[in-house]
């Protein structure tokens, strides 16, 4: 009976692990009508993490970081050759370009703050 | 289906435009096979489906609105001047603001600095808090209107403060760090001892043990929450966001280990008897280890970023002050304003960009530049923030301030260049982005295979199997290969005076099998001096040059100008000449003492019936060597012959030698006739000349190299030669000086020295090797380390790796990846012996 029950733990864990990181859709993401959104960098994840905004507007990216970790040194658009260096507790715009309709990762260097922007 | 569409681009008015045309439209997908006409001012284009109006957005971003019949002609634009969209404001000043929360504080604000006298315009940005301000007012006036309005005011923080900020901020987490290790480890490091020893770590239901493990437990749950609390808060963010980090791996790791040992402590009925082990010291000299490396790695990458903390460190803090009566005094550098007259002493840096009003010194450029040799600066030349005067004192205008100095560019294009990531990291990119999840089920699915088919105590083992896969796996290592080391390699690079624009241009700088070189301005100093100076007829050198320089006066020909630079040398006294007559395509000629002297090509002596047979001789010299001869005569009489030549540089050749050595092809391409280049070739030691051809078409040139399968390198002045340096698997534009802002080329050499090329190639293999070398170590790391974490080496040796091991190796890895990068920094581009 342990044996079944530990087995079914691990098994539901996996599960877990692949719906929550990798099959889970947001519905809920955050809005950019007025062409700004801002971005808090803290404890290892951009709040919010998914950016909805409309195709065909500029859009800048308010971002606040206040992890000191070198790891929140660098914000990096995938697809747009935006990499740029965050101070420290102070906002930082990045401007973005018109894109076309798609997702645009953005991440850390070493991705493991990641985000992800929906242009619709 | 894509469709062909023709854009008119009034506002398109040079090549710098067109690059920008492109440079908007070549991101945009479905577009394609973009040709662009300057002269017509059009564009033509493919596109997928019929429906241009992406393409006329990103035009109209890049401020080149794309609209058939718009009228005015736009003012005309150079090729270095920037994007509209990075545009910054030549002059004025930026001032933090505090207070202000609404648009009607933001017209309180701006109409208290309008009013202060000298304010052209001013305006305040909500969103940032910042008020831009042009104009002649003092900041100390600007801040005194806006606090007499009841705000707070002050001069925006630049890149120094910004850093400073930032060292303070890692070094207080350094601390944190620090205190935290000792913290972890001063529990751990007894509880080790303890096991190591032979002491029990089994727990025994109903004894004395349980008591005592029990108070451990709750001991280490203090400290894992004190010195590990910050893993376990992130772990949870990150996973609430559906994210998971290298905290994730931590906190499921440490925390699984400690509840584990809770279960055999406080319940443990519910684990056979053999099993009953706790695991404490693990979690906690995991937590102590994963904070050393840490702290580790933060002191190792602030080393890392000396190439930035360098140039910001060339930064003058103040300046001295001329006011309009004469009177000086020194201010902060953040009060110095575009058009201010500033006066810099013997031994002083420049503390911004300016205009030489009086005075002349020589000033040492080497620390932007890389060029050894001080330059000598009299009224009108420029000077550059942050190079130091050597001699004279100097009274200059600022025409640049803060970040639009060109050293403020230097380090922000720096700082860019070295977020980028070469291809060659995109691999590791894809990696660990989704590594920790994987990480995670390679974990259970070790656990379980432990606990269904492993040797009792199955549950102990099977713990311990999960516990030292999640530790060691390091996601670090993979992420930090790459830019770490393209960090370095680009600011190493900088130190050289070499601007590396792009990861990109790094990686392809290091593959490149062929050396394109412009000759004029690359090869050669781009400016002709006289060489050869002969008198015929009786007539003396000096006379002969005199007379040269007399009939040139008037001339903007190059060859005039070196004419006339050669009589200057000499200190010739200026003949009277009257009547000019300038034949286009032949010479001039004037009146002199009664009769008609010419300056011309052969072609026109010969027209003239004028015999130049006496010259023969040193005319041929003058040609072998790639020279010019220009032939002077009075009425019908040959009377000098001056030879003037753009001579090659003189480190070229040994420059040259370099990129052989390398086993790089160099070829050399220019407008000029064949044999003038074959000479200049000839003099530089390269073999390849591809002559006579149209500025238009050296960028035909290069796609032909390139279509041949080269990897092609072009070297030229990046403003003549910007097709070129666009259509080459990296541009290098070369004797930039302080004009950084050339687009065109992936890289720019702030010095005229063709080493500077070589120098690029060498950091670039250097730092390409190195990401090499830490992503084949961070990827074996993990794919060794892995296994045999989950215990593949068991059937064999009968031994488990331990969680603390993991924890250990886990934080060295990623010192390991930093410390290897930072080897970089020791790195000579060009080796003592090599220098000519």
């Amino acid at each position: 009976m342990t044996n079944v029950l530990v087995n079914a733990a691990g098994l539901a864990a996996m599960m877990m692990i692949v719906w929550w990181f990798w099959l889970w859709k947001p519905s809920n993401a955050a809005n950019t009508k007025a062409g700004v959104i801002d971005i808090r960098v803290a404890n290892g994840t951009y709040s919010p993490a998914l950016i909805d905004s409309p195709a065909g507007q500029p859009l800048t990216l308010r971002v606040l970081r206040e992890d000191a970790s070198p790891c929140a040194e660098y914000l990096i658009v995938d697809g747009l050759g935006v990499n740029e260096a965050l101070p420290i507790d102070r906002r930082h715009d990045i401007e973005l370009p018109v894109m076309q309709p798609g997702e645009y990762r953005f991440h850390c260097q070493m991705n493991m703050y990641q985000g992800v922007l929906r242009i619709r | 289906m894509s469709t062909q569409i023709r854009l008119i681009i009034p506002a398109m008015t040079c090549a710098g435009c067109a690059r920008k045309v492109r440079a908007a439209l070549e991101p945009l997908a479905g577009v394609s096979e973009i040709a662009i006409d300057t002269a017509a001012k059009t564009v033509d284009l493919n596109i997928d489906g019929e429906d241009p109006t992406a393409v006329m957005m990103a035009l109209e971003q890049a401020g080149y609105p794309a609209e058939a019949d718009s009228g005015t002609a736009p003012e005309a634009c150079r090729m270095n001047d920037p994007l509209p969209s990075d545009h910054l404001p030549v002059d004025g000043m930026r001032l933090a603001i505090t207070g202000a929360t609404c648009a009607s504080c933001v017209r309180s604000i701006e109409t208290a600095l309008s009013s202060v006298p000298g304010v052209e315009q001013a305006s305040m940005n909500l969103a940032d808090h910042s008020a831009y301000v042009q104009g002649a007012a003092k900041p100390e006036q600007l801040i005194a209107a806006i606090e007499a309005v009841g705000y707070g005011a002050s001069v925006a923080a630049d890149d120094d403060s910004l850093e400073q900020e930032r060292e303070r901020s890692e070094q207080k987490l350094y601390r944190r760090l620090i205190r935290d290790t000792w913290l972890a480890l001063g529990l751990g490091a007894p509880l080790m001892a303890w096991m190591l020893f032979g002491g029990s770590m089994m727990v025994h239901a109903g004894g004395i043990s349980q008591l005592v493990w029990l108070l451990v437990g709750l001991l280490t749950l203090a400290v894992l929450l004190v010195a590990g609390g910050h893993f376990f808060v992130g772990a949870w963010k990150a996973a609430v966001h559906h994210n998971a980090n290298m905290d994730t791996l931590i906190a499921i790791g440490t925390g699984t280990a400690w509840l584990y040992s809770m279960v055999a402590v406080l319940a443990p009925g519910l684990l056979p008897e053999q099993a009953r082990h706790v695991y404490f010291e693990a979690s906690v000299m995991i937590v102590g280890f994963i904070n050393m490396g840490l702290a580790l790695e933060l002191r190792a990458r602030g080393r890392s970023g000396q190439a930035i903390k360098r140039l910001l460190g060339l930064r003058a803090t103040t300046a001295r002050r001329v006011e309009d009566d004469g009177s000086e005094e020194d201010v902060d550098i953040a009060l110095v304003m575009t058009g201010m007259r500033l006066r810099v002493r013997p031994g002083e840096k420049i503390a911004v960009d300016g205009v030489v009003e009086s005075g002349s010194t020589l000033v040492d450029e080497s620390m932007l530049t890389g060029e050894p040799m001080p330059l000598s600066k009299q009224a009108g030349d420029m000077l550059s923030a942050g190079t130091i005067n050597q001699q004279g004192s100097l009274v200059y205008r600022a025409t640049r301030v803060g970040k639009d100095t060109a050293l403020a560019q230097i380090i922000a294009l720096v700082k860019k260049a070295q977020g980028s990531r070469p291809p060659i990291g995109r691999l590791a990119d894809q990696v660990s982005a989704v590594f920790v999840p994987v990480v995670m089920l390679v974990a259970i699915g070790a656990a379980l295979v432990w606990f269904n088919v492993g040797p009792e105590p199955r549950a102990s083992y099977a713990m311990v199997a999960l516990t030292t896969v999640l530790i060691i796996a390091c996601p670090c290592a993979l992420g930090l290969a790459t830019p770490m080391s393209v960090m370095v390699g680009v600011g190493k690079a900088a130190e050289s005076g070499i601007l590396i624009r792009q990861g990109a241009a790094l990686q392809t700088a290091s593959e490149l099998t062929t050396i394109v070189l412009d000759k004029t301005g690359t090869v050669t100093q781009g400016k002709p001096s006289v060489t050869e100076l002969f008198g015929y007829a009786d007539w003396s050198r000096d006379r002969v040059l005199a007379l040269a320089a007399a009939l040139e006066n008037a001339s903007e020909h190059p060859l005039a100008f070196a004419v006339l630079e050669a009589a200057k040398e000499r200190s010739l006294a200026a003949l009277d000449v009257s009547d000019f007559i300038a034949e286009n395509g032949k010479g001039v000629q004037a009146n002199y003492q009664g009769g008609v002297a010419r300056i011309g090509n052969l072609r026109w002596l010969a027209d003239l019936g004028i015999d130049a047979d006496a010259a023969t001789a040193d005319v041929a010299g003058i040609t072998e060597q790639a020279g010019t001869p220009l032939f002077l005569t009075m009425d019908k009489t040959l009377i000098g012959v001056i030879g003037v030549r753009d001579q090659i540089k003189p480190d070229a050749r040994s420059a040259v030698a370099r990129m052989h050595a390398r086993g790089l092809k160099v070829v050399m391409i220019t407008g000029d006739v064949r044999s003038t280049a074959e000479a200049i070739a000839k003099q530089a030691g390269i073999e390849e000349v591809i002559a006579e051809v149209l500025p238009a078409d050296k960028a035909l040139h290069v796609r032909g190299l390139r279509d041949k399968g080269e990897r092609v390198a072009m070297v030229g002045d990046g403003i003549n030669d910007a097709p070129a340096l666009a259509e080459a698997d990296v541009g290098f534009a070369i004797g930039t000086g302080t004009d950084v802002a050339i687009e065109s080329a992936g890289i720019t050499l702030m010095g005229g020295s063709l080493h500077g090329v070589v120098d690029a190639i060498a950091v670039s293999s250097a730092t390409v090797r190195n990401i090499r070398q830490n992503l084949v170590g961070a990827f074996l790391y993990n794919v060794l380390g892995i296994p045999v974490a989950a215990g593949l080496l068991y059937p064999l040796t009968g031994m488990m790796f331990s969680p603390v091991i993991a924890g250990l190796a886990m934080s060295l890895s990623s010192v390991t990846v930093v410390s290897n990068a930072n080897r970089l920094r020791f790195f000579q581009a060009r080796p003592a012996k090599e220098v000519v």
